[in-house]
């Protein structure tokens, strides 16, 4: 049976609306789209919804109290519960650079949580 | 008295972008005034990712794009006061500001950009009636509280308004362990990115109520129950639609007003379509030397356009200091049917240097419209384009030499294309 489904692109602010058939698992068309990143999205979409997911984690030592960080690629939507739990619990001392790894190789997803942006220390 | 070639006022993603240019195109004498203790701005809030296609080709956080615009301020020796405070400017372009160190200081600049960002709507402008307990937050001062202060501000939470914020922080939320009730919206349309209603409501299965409103708080010290109604076309409540939500938090995210009480008092004239200063095809106010861009000139969906108009208002800067003001009469950018605004709001259509870009926004949401730009009876261009939200800005293009026959006030119209 043809299954038809419909996505909202989120690979850039235009939201391309991309309409997807689907028989079995096999993808038979996709329309809507308007670039490559539209019909790449939908694929990965219909399989495996895949998200960069961004938070902020405890800093110590600096003169804020949360730095903010970003998975450097982007994780399956539904390990984002599981990858927050860790994030939640993760402190890390300042000073901060620019994009220094915070978390290595999240859930064994090959995604790093990086900072996304640098924290002087206290003083 | 100090006086500088140059002033920026604020140096959030605008203020940075339109002070780097002005350095790069040879203006050394440049300063920002910056209110906060950092530079970036909303930019510093806004850890989701998103920011920078267009202009780093690649999708980054907030910070970080605030970041790499730091770097560069650095590299050019962009000057820039921090925790200093603009409280007056002056139609001679003399400013004043305060801070800690110095008290109050009076400048003169040659050039003002403004470039002052904007401020959200509040539970007084929408006038809900009910209790008065903590609780309820502007959707941007939450975010704030959460994201740069470290502080949660709710556990069980409803938002007014799908306006990008507010979607941004439904996320956000339910990130942090929070449970998002719902979000209310009193127009049948989201005001948010299509994107952001996919990766902020619909991933995590959180209800979006078109048509509503809310309608009551309750709550002695804190927020305990919000009241909830369907509204009719007139945006009015329907009785006996009422749906109620036990919560502790209510966050507001309900539309943002360009911040021009500063050029306000100069004088300076504002277009009432976007609330901010009208400006030309440089990004030059109505009083000569005075440049806007940014959320304080009209309020953004993308942070890139802030970064390319601002780029725009700074090279319209550095025009006018080597040559001053236009001599010629500007004629009108109206927004005719189904267009909100454009900006610039108007062009010296002879002093266009090789292209002039315009920013609209249509005023409901069309799958598919015909744009056209005319002057008089004569249609300068007409191009199709689909799915017309109001909460995603347009841009087109003209060649200067396009223009050059215009000798009247343009007109841009939306017309809906109805396909059977």
């Amino acid at each position: 049976m043809t299954e038809t489904k419909q996505l909202t692109c989120v690979g850039c602010p235009a939201g391309c609306r991309i309409t997807i058939e689907m028989e079995g698992g096999e993808i038979l068309s996709i329309a809507g789209n308007t670039c490559d990143v539209g019909e790449q999205y939908a694929r990965q979409e219909a399989i495996m919804p895949m998200r960069i997911l961004t938070s902020t984690v405890k800093v110590t030592d600096c003169p804020y109290r949360v730095l903010p960080v970003t998975t450097d690629r982007e994780i399956p939507l539904k390990m984002i519960d599981q990858a927050m739990e860790i994030i939640r619990t993760t402190v890390v001392k300042a000073p901060v650079s620019f994009e220094q790894v915070i978390i290595e190789n999240l859930l064994d997803t090959g995604a790093n949580v990086i900072a996304s942006r640098s924290l002087p220390a206290l003083h | 008295m100090r006086k500088y070639s140059a002033v920026v006022i604020g140096g959030g993603s605008a203020g940075l972008a339109a002070g780097i240019t002005l350095k790069e195109n040879g203006i050394d004498d440049v300063l920002v005034i910056e209110k906060d203790d950092m530079v970036g701005g909303i930019l510093n809030q806004c850890i989701h990712n998103g920011f920078g296609l267009h202009t780093f080709h690649e999708q980054m956080s907030g910070p970080a794009y605030a970041e790499r615009f730091m770097i560069r301020a650095e590299e050019v020796g962009l000057d820039i006061k921090l925790n200093s405070m603009v409280t007056h400017i002056h139609p001679d372009r003399t400013i004043e500001y305060v801070n800690r160190d110095e008290g109050y200081v009076t400048i003169q600049a040659d050039a003002v950009i403004l470039a002052v960002g904007c401020y959200e709507r509040n539970r007084g402008a929408l006038a809900i009636p009910g209790q008065r307990p903590a609780g309820v937050f502007t959707a941007g001062q939450a975010q704030r509280y959460l994201n740069i202060d470290g502080y949660m501000v709710g556990r069980k939470v409803f938002i007014l308004g799908s306006g990008d914020i507010g979607l941004i922080m439904a996320r956000r939320m339910m990130l942090e362990g929070a449970k998002v009730y719902g979000v209310a919206e009193i127009m049948p349309y989201s005001n948010g990115l299509p994107r952001n209603i996919k990766q902020c409501l619909e991933d995590f299965d959180i209800p979006l109520y078109l048509n509503h409103t809310v309608t009551n708080i309750y709550g002695k010290d804190r927020v305990e129950r919000i009241e909830v109604s369907k509204v009719d076309e007139k945006m009015q409540p329907i009785k006996g639609t009422e749906m109620y939500f036990d919560v502790d938090t209510l966050l507001l995210s309900v539309g943002l007003i360009p911040e021009n009480h500063l050029g306000d008092a100069a004088g300076i004239e504002m277009d009432p379509r976007i609330k901010g200063p009208s400006v030309d095809e440089n990004y030059m106010c109505s009083i000569d030397g005075f440049f806007a861009c940014g959320n304080g000139l009209h309020v953004h969906d993308l942070v890139d356009y802030v970064t390319l108009q601002a780029q725009r208002a700074a090279l319209g800067a550095v025009h006018y200091l080597k040559n001053g003001p236009a001599e010629e009469k500007a004629v009108k950018a109206v927004p005719g049917n189904g267009i909100l605004y454009t900006v610039p709001a108007r062009i010296h259509p002879h002093h266009i240097d090789k292209t002039v870009e315009f920013f609209y926004r249509i005023r409901k949401p069309m799958d598919e419209a015909v744009i056209t730009v005319k002057c008089g009876d004569r249609v300068l261009r007409r191009q199709t384009k689909k799915y017309l939200v109001p909460s995603v800005m347009e841009r087109m293009m003209f060649a200067g030499r396009q223009l050059e026959d215009v000798d009247g006030d343009i007109t841009f119209e939306a017309e809906e294309v109805i396909h059977d």
